[in-house]
């Protein structure tokens, strides 16, 4: 009986931690892909989002030029804030915790697109985006 | 027997910095509490405590975030409000106080920048080599010289 008890808490206890890092997020990459696909009525390209991702830009603030200004061109390895600070690899490979709260990823890609480009990124921007980052 | 001179000379860098005056050699800056502004102004760089600068700027900087020196730093307006409420509540010049961190910043002045602050600019004139400034990067990286510049200790170096 106690032996039965102690067994179905540490149970419950395993299934709590490994529940945690799904739980810390609500979606996963192939789902924002999908979701941004269907409103944009486009096939996802990783080819297109690379290009936009890596290229240079003109239309946002001076300060940041390219996406790869803070994440650089290595996205398996960590990126730099202007202020200094660390930002963590963007590659789901080494960072799977990269993609999963869509919250957070509307947020960034709201604030980034317009530091970059100087407007939002459409659908299918966004989708393609993701779809190349999510290969990484 | 205490010494009447002695105490007094003790007593002037009190009534110069003032009761709670921070980070003054071996007083600690009253760290960030509120966990939202924590996670939110801490995400580009540490999140700086409210008590490095007057309430007018923070009202500032918290009605310009789409604009914030330079990047979009925007908020849904519910956490902006949240954030906004909890930086002035804990400026500098929190209850009318006036403590060294003010001094030499005229009631309208509208500076947005801790590493503009007088007293800021004063404290960092002569004593960081250029070195300790090529490898911070940057004024706002207070992190790089500071260690333990989150916890609210700056006097470490
Ligand atoms: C000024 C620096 C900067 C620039 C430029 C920048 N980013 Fe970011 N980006 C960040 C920071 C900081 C974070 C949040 C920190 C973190 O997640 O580690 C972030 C997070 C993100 C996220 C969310 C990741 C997640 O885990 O959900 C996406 C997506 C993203 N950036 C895409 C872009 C794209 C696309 C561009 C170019 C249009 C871009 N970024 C340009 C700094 C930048
Ligand atoms: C998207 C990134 C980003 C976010 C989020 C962000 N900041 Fe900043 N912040 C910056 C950048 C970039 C600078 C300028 C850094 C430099 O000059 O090197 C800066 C500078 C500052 C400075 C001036 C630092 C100095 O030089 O003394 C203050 C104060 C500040 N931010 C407050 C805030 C507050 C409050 C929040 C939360 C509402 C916040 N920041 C969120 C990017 C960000
Ligand atoms: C390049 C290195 C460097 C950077 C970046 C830097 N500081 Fe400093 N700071 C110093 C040095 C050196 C001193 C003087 C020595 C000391 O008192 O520790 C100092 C002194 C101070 C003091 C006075 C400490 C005391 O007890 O006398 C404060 C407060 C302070 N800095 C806050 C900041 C803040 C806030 C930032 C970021 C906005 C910052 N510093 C960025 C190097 C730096």
């Amino acid at each position: 009986m106690h032996e039965n008890l102690r067994r179905l808490t540490l149970i419950g206890a395993l299934a709590v931690l490994a529940g945690w890092p799904a739980a810390a997020g609500d979606t996963s990459a192939r789902q924002l892909i999908a979701q941004f696909a269907a409103e944009a009525g486009t096939q996802p390209s990783a080819a297109r989002g690379k290009a936009l991702f890596m290229g240079t830009h003109t239309g946002g603030k001076p300060e940041t030029p390219s996406c790869t200004t803070c994440h650089t061109r290595n996205l398996k390895a960590a990126g730099q804030t202007r202020a200094g600070k660390a930002i963590e690899p963007m590659a789901p490979s080494v960072n799977p915790a990269r993609y999963t709260d869509s919250a957070k990823v509307a947020k960034w890609f709201r604030r980034n697109c317009k530091s970059v480009l100087g407007r939002e990124c459409t659908a299918a921007e966004k989708a393609d985006i993701l779809a190349w980052l999510s290969s990484l | 027997m205490r010494n009447p001179v002695r105490n007094m000379l003790m007593a002037v860098p009190l009534l110069m910095f003032g009761p709670g005056a921070p980070a003054s050699a071996d007083e600690r800056m009253p760290v960030v509490t509120d966990a939202l502004t924590k996670a939110e102004c801490g995400a580009c760089h540490m999140a700086y405590q409210p008590g490095f600068l007057p309430a007018r700027s923070w009202k500032t900087i918290m009605a310009t975030l789409d604009n914030h020196f330079g990047e979009d730093a925007s908020l849904d307006e519910a956490d902006r409000a949240q954030i906004e409420a909890y930086l002035v509540a804990n400026a500098a010049d929190r209850n009318g106080r006036t403590g060294w961190m003010l001094r030499g910043l005229g009631q309208n002045d509208y500076i947005l920048r801790i590493s503009e602050m007088p007293w800021w600019v004063r404290e960092h004139n002569h004593e960081v080599s250029q070195r300790a400034w090529d490898r911070a990067g940057s004024k706002a990286n207070c992190t790089a010289c500071h260690r333990r510049a989150e916890q609210g200790w700056f006097d470490d170096d």
